[in-house]
């Protein structure tokens, strides 16, 4: 009980300072994002209602209040989700824009995350049970040079050749073109054609993480008493390996999920950019080319509290594979 | 009662394992003779073998990159968006200028990026981290709590952010927004073992014969997390090199300047794929690849020199 | 038939590349059914190195590099797989050093016995829940705990329960041998007691052959029947523990009996052997203990002294084995 406490405690303090650190940012940076963004959306010709001004002042920085009440109009527009107009799509308000694509990203993000968890931490097992042999060195090898792919560059390869050369699959969007998104199977079989090039982009290029993790997790794990004595005991290979030597080894991974999601979300923005995808990561990519900085500071909070709701949860899944976390102590 | 000694205790067993090969050659300085024996000790790991040779190849082609490449990189001399040919080995850009040549010239600023935001990060990251660990106490908590932060903030999102907003578009901003969002990762992982080795014997026995607290650091502490720091750096010029090449795909680099990351820029802009120009992508991608994997090489040979049981039989 | 006959056991433990330091050189012995042996010495003598290859555990960069180690006649060293691991059940068991770290974390005290017990489960054997939990409360009450330990977690235990559920693991495949390696050292003083006096009433009711490492040798002393000395991979006497409070001895094994001061006397004199351990990694000219002997003479630092007998045992030292002759040649005359 203690332990969710404190993980919940820390959630809280986490996701504000992420917030206030999205505050500051803007106001820290040289020149003024204001008048670069009111500048932007008056030369796309969108009129500027009084009450977006206010919203993007709120946003990135109002020169003449004092830092409090700006801080306090901050959060409270925060709360209600207005977050201004951007003007890469100025029908259009920035929370609705996001809000568009944030299924996207969630769904790709998420499946491709599970999956290359599951089959990454299978072969660092593999890889580190069977520690020096040439099973383990074409694991290692091979997690090596994928893992150094640049996230854009697989895609741009795999664009080429599965899509432009072979017309496997599609070359861009999330869905064909004219489609409109319903829960209709033949949209979501589009969409899964759609998903399997960037989802495969993703899932090569963050796998090596999850690998070495648990490799070396399981080295190190073989290396305890406790599989020492199991061996002693004469159990079987199988159950020593998962049994007593993997099912430690995972713990450190299970911690360490946080910050191989960071390269997962940071992969994404490049995957969806090179496929023209309609998450979260294609908008930020869209944002910076436009300069378009309202978006961009909303992308940014939205991203950094997906990732830290993600690992919040995955945090309180601890518990179920921790026994010495479980009981109070 | 009394107690009498009669025979001094023994000096602790030294001589058995730790034979060293080499020995010890006299008026040579220590910390050449001490890089000297990692060098070798990484040499004779397979794997960092290899990354130390490859890393050489490159640093090489950095260096004599006017004598080995066959024109300027900047110069737009030839006719645009040619294939490869005789004179273009890997064709030209919208520009009309040989792709061949930036990708030699590319390697200077990669390198130089990966080593000096790599370097950079570390840096912040082993003086957070000593004295985050040093003392444990409201300074420990407070960096703790900081470094945790900027573990979770997402590295090429801020990264993105940072460099949109610092309008200036030169090398040295992406070095400086590489180095400021890698620190987290080495930073934890040195306050961690510096947290556990102070309390180990040495150390305490360092500071109860009145030795100074920095020379305490520097004298006995840092001098047994040389590996995890050599770790630490070639862990972050990896991803340093990632970060740039990354960034500059994205447009957020100087396009003036040639690197690998700007030629792949050039390339999607100019849709190079589409129109037949593959190994435009294909060359500056490989090698991108290629020195990140060279320093993860020399980092398995690095990470089994701090922990035996990686070693390799 | 001696239940483990070991012939010219040599261990090799090669840390880098091109270094070779020998743990154990050339060892013999001996052990009938039902023996109870304390392997005494020094940290770093070899000691837990030879438990660990009389067990098949040794682990890379270790390594059996000669000899033969016969376990109720089938040689154990060229086995390998999964029939050294059939042979481990009815067999040889080792209890580590620390029992603290021996349990697995993650899984309860129950499902590790079901473990041991399924590993090993020979037609007829009732591996069920129920059967398991019956068998894994038997074994518990042996090592005199409570059958309630099963449903908890290692962490849950103290390290001298922890200790106590790692012997009764070792139980559960019903050994004939059983090397005990340091098992009370992580203990304190009270608890290793108890401990110890459980052992010897398992060896006791049972009737395994037990082998006790300990660098301790008043616990070995109080507990075991038969004490074997080792110094620099070597065994150097062989005694029944009866005798080894007094009387003649490896000068080795003397200076171990002088270090233990009587902590009732008035007056206590603590002795220490002048010198340090010899280099492992050179190959031995003469006896391993010379440098550091009172006695040693001439042919000490040019012959390797063989185990000879010195009754009523045996011990590896030139002087001794003189002496001992003569007083035979003088009582046989007499």
């Amino acid at each position: 009980m203690r332990y969710v406490m404190s993980k919940v405690g820390l959630f809280i303090v986490t996701l504000w300072a992420a917030i206030t650190l999205n505050f500051l940012l803007p106001r820290l940076m040289p020149g003024s994002p204001v008048d670069a963004a009111l500048g932007k959306l008056a030369s796309a010709g969108v009129p500027i209602t009084n009450a977006e001004r206010n919203a993007i002042e709120v946003q990135l920085g109002v020169p003449h209040a004092s830092v409090f009440t700006q801080y306090a109009d901050y959060l409270r527009n925060i709360v209600t989700l207005r977050f201004g107009t951007s003007y890469s799509y100025p029908t259009q308000t920035v929370a609705q824009t996001i809000g568009k694509a944030l299924p996207w990203t969630l769904v790709l993000v998420g499946v491709t995350t599970i999956v290359a968890f599951v089959v990454g931490t299978l072969l660092g097992v593999y890889a580190g049970w069977h520690r020096g042999r040439a099973s383990d060195a074409s694991i290692t090898v091979g997690a090596t040079f994928f893992g150094a792919f640049p996230p854009f560059w697989l895609g741009l390869l795999l664009l080429y050749v599965a899509a432009f050369k072979y017309g496997w699959f599609p070359i861009k969007g999330g869905y064909s073109p004219g489609a409109s998104p319903s829960w209709s199977p033949s949209f979501l079989s589009d969409a899964l054609q759609h998903s399997v090039l960037p989802a495969l982009t993703l899932g090569i290029t963050t796998l090596s993480g999850w690998v070495f993790g648990m490799r070396n997790n399981m080295i190190n794990t073989l290396g305890e008493d406790y599989v020492t004595f199991a061996e002693a005991n004469g159990l079987r290979s199988r159950t020593i390996a998962l049994l007593y030597a993997a099912r430690n080894a995972l713990l450190p991974n299970v911690t360490a999920f946080g910050l191989i999601l960071g390269a997962v979300v940071g992969g994404s923005v490049l995957v969806e950019g090179v496929f023209s995808y309609p998450g979260v990561g294609g908008l930020l990519f869209t944002a910076v080319t436009n300069h378009d900085f309202p978006l961009m500071q909303a992308l940014f909070l939205v991203i950094t509290l997906s990732m830290l709701v993600a690992i919040f949860i995955v945090e309180l899944f601890y518990v179920r594979l921790d026994p010495r976390v479980r009981s109070a102590s | 009662m009394t107690i009498i000694t009669a025979v001094p205790p023994p000096e602790a067993p030294g001589a058995a394992a730790a034979a060293v090969p080499g020995g010890t050659a006299r008026g040579v300085p220590g910390p050449v003779r001490f890089v000297g024996r990692a060098l070798r000790t990484l040499w004779s790991n397979g794997k960092a073998r290899t990354g130390m040779i490859v890393l050489g190849l490159i640093i090489v082609v950095a260096v004599f990159a006017p004598l080995l490449a066959p024109h300027s990189p900047t110069a737009a001399t030839f006719a645009p968006y040619k294939g490869p040919s005789g004179t273009n080995l890997l064709g030209t850009t919208g520009n009309g200028q040989d792709v061949f040549s930036q990708l030699i010239y590319g390697s200077r600023i990669s390198l130089i990026v990966g080593l000096v935001a790599g370097g950079a990060a570390t840096f912040v990251a082993v003086t957070l981290g000593l004295i985050a660990g040093y003392r444990p106490g409201p300074v420990d908590e407070v960096l703790g709590f900081i470094t945790s932060l900027a573990l979770v903030i997402p590295g090429i999102p801020l990264m993105i952010i940072l460099a949109a907003y610092l309008q200036s578009r030169s090398v040295w901003t992406i070095v400086l927004v590489v180095a400021f969002t890698s620190w987290a990762t080495g930073a934890r992982v040195i306050r961690s073992q510096t947290s556990t080795l102070r309390t180990r014997e040495f150390v305490t026995s360092a500071v109860f014969s009145g030795e100074r607290m920095l020379r305490v650091v520097f004298r006995e502490i840092l001098p047994n997390m040389t590996s995890l720091v050599a770790a630490s750096f070639f862990a972050a010029a990896t991803a340093a090199v990632l970060a740039e090449a990354s960034l500059e795909f994205l447009g957020l680099g100087n396009p003036a300047t040639v690197s690998w990351g700007t030629i792949l820029y050039a390339a999607e802009q100019q849709n190079a794929l589409l129109t037949g120009q593959w190994l435009m992508v294909l060359a500056p991608g490989l090698a991108i690849v290629l020195l990140m994997v060279s320093f993860t090489l020399i980092n398995f040979g690095v990470d089994a020199l701090s922990n035996p049981r990686l070693r390799e039989k | 038939m001696a239940l483990l006959e070991a012939r010219g056991v040599n261990v090799a433990y090669e840390p880098n590349r091109g270094q070779r330091i020998w743990s154990v050189r050339d060892v013999d012995l001996t052990l009938e059914q039902g023996e109870f042996v304390g392997l005494v010495g020094e940290s770093g003598c070899g000691k837990t190195t030879l438990g660990y290859a009389l067990t098949r555990m040794l682990r890379p960069p270790a390594r059996l590099t000669g000899g033969s180690i016969r376990f109720d006649g089938t040689d154990i060293a060229s086995l390998s797989g999964e029939q050294l691991r059939r042979q481990r059940r009815n067999g040889f068991a080792l209890v580590l050093q620390s029992g603290m770290n021996a349990l697995n974390p993650v899984r309860s005290i129950g499902k590790q016995f079901g473990d041991v017990l399924k590993a090993h489960a020979r037609p007829g054997d009732d591996v069920s829940a129920p059967g398991i939990r019956r068998r894994g409360a038997e074994l518990l009450e042996s090592v005199r705990l409570d059958g309630d330990v099963l449903s908890q977690f290692p962490h849950e235990l103290s390290g001298g329960m922890r200790q106590r559920v790692s012997i009764a693991l070792a139980l559960a495949l019903q050994p004939r041998l059983i090397v005990f390696d340091e098992p009370t050292t992580a203990l304190d003083v009270i608890v290793q007691q108890a401990v110890m006096k459980m052992i010897k009433d398992l060896q006791a009711e049972r009737g395994f052959t037990a082998i006790l490492i300990s660098h301790d040798l008043g616990v070995v002393l109080e507990a075991t029947d038969r004490v074997m000395v080792m110094y620099a991979g070597r065994i150097v006497e062989d005694q029944p523990a009866r005798v080894m409070a007094s009387g003649r001895h490896h000068p080795y094994t003397e200076a171990l009996l002088n270090c233990y001061g009587d902590p009732r006397a008035d007056v206590v004199e603590i002795g220490g052997i002048p010198g340090s351990p010899p280099d492992l990694s050179q190959p031995n000219r003469g006896c391993s203990f010379a440098p550091r002997c009172p006695i040693a003479e001439d042919i000490c630092q040019t012959a390797d002294p063989p185990l000879s007998p010195l009754a009523p045992g045996l011990a590896a030292c030139h002087v001794r084995a003189r002496a001992g002759q003569v007083e035979m040649e003088a009582s046989s005359v007499g």
